[in-house]
């Protein structure tokens, strides 16, 4: 049991666009921050302490923290900094999840954010990989998802326009989102006509660049009924870092995510994932992910992923729908987007989600991924935890 | 606060350039070295936050390189970009808030890897002032220049620091410049930036540490002298340099309150007997012992003469030698809450401080001290 | 333990991070910029309800949040509020050492900007002292549109 039970209580967006040239970084984070606060109808005087993170590389600002304030509100607060790659907005709100639950602060302020326009994204994130070993031979995050993609094909025989149908789903439900970047409907035929990027990767499978900001306001249990009547409780979180090297990685499973739902299960006390959640955010940076990872969350059996997706189950309207938001193949401000996915989440437990919303949520999945196919995990419910 | 402990440290030796180890090299030594200070085993470890940054690093997604060697593979993990008592804190909040008994937290960087001049010319901003020129080095120099105006601190008192803190060294085998010196050879080394001289600043350093963080339940159950934590307080100032008073640190002073507040210390001065603080140049000790409360405001210097911060004075501050004998930045302040712990347990060997039995150990995020954070470790529960 | 390395050089891998930038500086940002490279004016925006105007301008007032920052022209003379001289040729230098930078307190401005100092005799520069900008002659909206602050005769 926690020191103290955790809710989001406020959330707020930019409208995430390719480019943002009328704001500089602060600004753009100041209007995700101002968002949330009107959101919860707090002021920033009323936040203890600010999380937030993006990608170094991607902006070319060190010790970002401290860069900031003028925009976050952490003058004279207490600032902290967590990054780990793609799963940083995951891993800000698993950080504000445990600063409240601590019992040091009562309101934190989590803040996920990415310009990506102003620098070369794939030249930033090559240098992840070790220098001696992987980088030289592997370029920018689509060469691994390709690599994934081909090895689960083989393995269970998935085409790539199963992959598409992931993209059109995705695509469609972002056009209920206003704060998402592509908002325009596609089918099957443009996914397999666009230009292939990495096979079987084309373009309209993977996620655009994004410049954008998400804050999340989490709260503890003595104050997160008094701020909103429905608070989206933190029921647990979990993730798997594993790997180092490419070719460590069990290519075709993500079993980072494997390893992490199944704990939350176990603490949250889910048998049948597919019964008990009601809706899911994923961190799905290409069409592919939408098919193989439902596996490894245990939505679908192991092969059956695409059968799951054409039966459109995880449709608006759907048995378990996926990604109502429209997801990252629609928007993808790196640093933000683990945390627009919690927010996500959240909108939806807190009936708040407008016109994406999923009828009757009591239990939302919100996911992030990045690194070296890491995954981290949150489990959010409309009832308090019991444990 | 709940309780918890600091049950086990492991630092390796500081030094100009480790070029024969890797990260997760550094990182390996580290982590095993508290494993076996805490007498236990990796398996006992439930979660890892590990400190780094992708400036310093050369490497986007910077903990990518060292979560094999912290042995987080098949746990949850974290990654804290500041300052190691910075990723202590995230460490200590994952453990009272429930959800893991015991936290390993390292930090780790190899400043010989990179250009440091560069990479904190990054930490300005990139509209309106980087273009400058200006670096970290420079940017405490104009601010060692208001402390000095506004206090009336002299280049001399500020060489003390350093010959206080090299000789010190000699007693750490740690440390990366064992050094006696004079006050004359810190006058008389380069002026890299005025007042600021080649032995007012910290040497660019390589080097790892991993500390082990446990509930109180925990604490006790494997066998190491756990060191307490009572109070953990961090703040950060305005952003640009303009916008500061720069010759106080207003955040040190509330974070250091706050802690204090949490620890129950009403008199820092007289109920704290050791002080590891964040000396990345010789001005930089006697500013933050005064905005921590732990001197009056304006008389370090004028302390520092009589010799109230050696081993042997009044408050020991940086009997390790400080990071003005070693300086990797990340790691620079969770080796500040490691020596303390060494010092609480009564194992500082040459650098002992008979008797201490309450200590205070201080780390830097950003430029020219924007961010603190303080932490309070006590012998006793 | 025989050190099998013990006669070889270690193996050192160079590499660099190169990722081109192009910041957006944004609107409020851009109208300082422009207003210095066009009027060799100094702009500063001001909140009302903190009574700070702040130089370089902010688009929100990072003390409070509100919106309503008014713009404000403030002098292109201040006082140096401190300074310090470079000697060492460090890596971040464009301007040949020795370089003095320095913190301005601009006339109305209650933030200091950082910037050069030039023409000055380096031992008579002194906290307190009034110093005036420089522009450049050549202007094209950077902080590089003044050339330094020269001590007032």
């Amino acid at each position: 049991m926690p020191k103290k039970r955790v809710a989001i209580v406020g959330t707020g967006q930019t409208y995430h666009k390719s480019h943002r040239p009328d704001v500089n970084g602060q600004e753009l984070i100041n209007e995700a921050v101002k968002r949330a606060l009107q959101d919860a109808d707090l002021t920033i005087k009323d936040i203890d302490a600010v999380v937030i993170g993006n990608m170094d590389h991607f902006e070319g600002i060190n010790y970002v923290d401290c860069w900031s304030v003028d925009g976050s509100g952490g003058i004279m607060k207490p600032v902290i900094k967590l990054t780990t790659g793609g799963t940083t907005g995951s891993t800000l709100a698993i950080g504000g999840y445990q600063l409240v639950a601590s019992g040091f602060f009562e309101k934190v302020l989590i803040i996920g954010w990415e310009k990506n326009s102003e620098s070369d994204t794939t030249g930033a994130i090559t240098t992840a990989f070790d220098p001696v070993w992987d980088r030289l031979v592997f370029a920018g995050a689509i060469s691994g998802l390709a690599a994934e993609a081909q090895a689960y094909m083989a393995k269970y025989g998935a085409t790539e326009k199963d992959a598409a149908r992931v993209s059109v789903r995705d695509r469609k439900h972002a056009c209920n989102n206003p704060h998402a970047q592509l908002r325009r409907e596609i089918t099957i035929e443009d996914v397999l006509a666009s230009p292939m990027l990495a096979d079987p990767i084309h373009l309209l499978d993977v996620c655009p660049r994004t410049d954008g900001a998400c804050a999340v306001i989490m709260a503890n249990e003595d104050c997160a009924g008094k701020i909103t009547a429905v608070p989206d409780w933190i029921w647990a979180t979990a993730n798997r870092h594993k790997y180092t090297y490419l070719g460590d990685v069990n290519w075709g499973e993500l079993d980072s995510l494997a390893g992490a739902s199944r704990e939350i299960y176990a603490k949250a006390g889910i048998r049948e994932p597919k019964k008990e959640i009601d809706v899911i955010e994923l961190y799905q940076p290409y069409s592919f992910a939408g098919i193989i990872w439902i596996e490894d969350l245990g939505i679908a059996e192991r092969g059956k992923g695409a059968e799951y997706i054409w039966s459109g189950a995880t449709d608006m309207g759907g048995e378990l729908p996926i990604n109502p938001s429209g997801g990252v193949i629609a928007c993808n401000p790196i640093g933000a987007t683990g945390l627009i996915r919690c927010a996500e989440a959240a909108l939806q437990v807190m009936g708040k989600a407008e016109a994406r919303q999923v009828p009757d949520v009591n239990f939302a999945i919100s996911t992030g991924f990045g690194g070296c196919m890491w995954s981290d995990m949150l489990l959010h419910g409309k009832r308090k935890p019991d444990f | 606060m709940d309780r918890a402990a600091v049950i086990g440290v492991g630092i390796t030796k500081i030094e100009a350039n480790k070029v024969k180890e890797t990260f997760a090299d550094m990182v390996w030594e580290a982590v095993n070295k508290a494993l076996e200070d805490a007498k236990m085993t990796i398996d006992d470890i439930d979660n890892v936050v590990t400190t780094s940054n992708d400036f310093w690093d050369g490497r986007t997604i910077s903990c990518m390189a060292v979560g094999d060697a912290s042995g987080a593979r098949h746990k949850n993990v974290s990654c804290v970009e500041g300052d190691g008592t910075f990723g202590a804190f995230y460490g200590l909040s994952r453990v009272l808030s429930g959800s893991y008994g015991t936290t390993l937290v390292t930090a780790h960087s190899k400043g010989s890897e990179s250009v440091s001049s560069l990479i904190t010319n990054a930490a300005f901003d990139p509209i309106y002032d980087r273009s400058l020129g200006m670096d970290m080095i420079s940017a405490c120099a104009m601010q060692a220049r208001a402390y000095m105006h506004r206090t009336g601190t002299t280049p001399e008192q500020m060489a003390m620091v350093s010959v206080k803190n090299h000789g010190n060294a000699m007693l750490n085998p740690l440390s990366q410049l064992p050094m006696n010196i004079t006050v004359e050879d810190v006058l008389g080394s380069e002026m890299i930036s005025d007042p600021l001289h080649k032995l007012d600043c910290s040497p660019v350093s390589d080097g790892c540490c991993a500390v082990i963080i446990a509930n109180e339940k925990r604490a006790s159950q494997y066998g190491s002298l756990p060191v307490w934590i009572k109070g953990v307080s961090f703040c950060s100032d305005s952003y640009f340099l303009g916008d500061r008073e720069l010759s106080k640190a207003k955040s040190l002073t509330q974070a250091a309150k706050k802690a204090f507040s949490m620890a129950q210390i009403s008199d820092p001065l007289s109920e704290i007997d050791v002080a590891e603080v964040y000396d990345a140049f010789t001005y930089q000790e006697l500013m933050w012992l005064e905005a921590m409360g732990l001197c009056q405001d304006g008389k370090a210097g004028i302390n520092l003469e009589k010799g109230y911060y050696g081993i042997k004075g009044k408050l020991p501050v940086n009997p390790s030698g400080g990071l003005l004998s070693g300086h990797p930045v990340i790691a620079g302040g969770l080796i500040r809450i490691a020596e303390i712990v060494k010092q609480l347990r009564g194992e500082a060997g040459a650098y002992q401080i008979a008797g201490a039995k309450k200590g205070v150990a201080h780390g830097v995020n950003g430029l020219c001290g924007q961010s603190h954070c303080v932490w309070i470790l006590d012998q006793e529960k | 333990m025989i050190d099998i390395f013990a006669d070889v050089e270690p193996m050192v891998f160079k590499s660099g991070i190169n990722v081109p930038y192009s910041w957006w500086a944004g609107e409020t940002a851009e109208r300082f910029f422009l207003a210095l490279r066009d009027d060799k004016k100094i702009m500063g925006t001001g909140c009302s309800i903190c009574e700070k105007v702040f130089v370089p301008p902010r688009k929100v007032c990072p003390l409070c949040f509100q919106e309503n920052m008014a713009w404000v022209e403030v002098s292109s003379e201040g006082v140096l509020e401190s300074f310090t001289i470079v000697e060492r040729q460090l890596a971040s230098l464009p301007r040949k050492a020795p370089v003095i930078f320095g913190l301005i307190r601009l006339d109305g401005a209650d933030t200091s900007i950082l910037h050069y100092i030039e023409d000055a005799d380096h031992t008579d520069i002194k906290i307190g002292m009034r110093v005036a900008a420089k522009f450049s002659d050549e202007r094209s909206g950077s902080m590089h549109d003044i050339d330094c602050f020269r001590p007032v005769r």
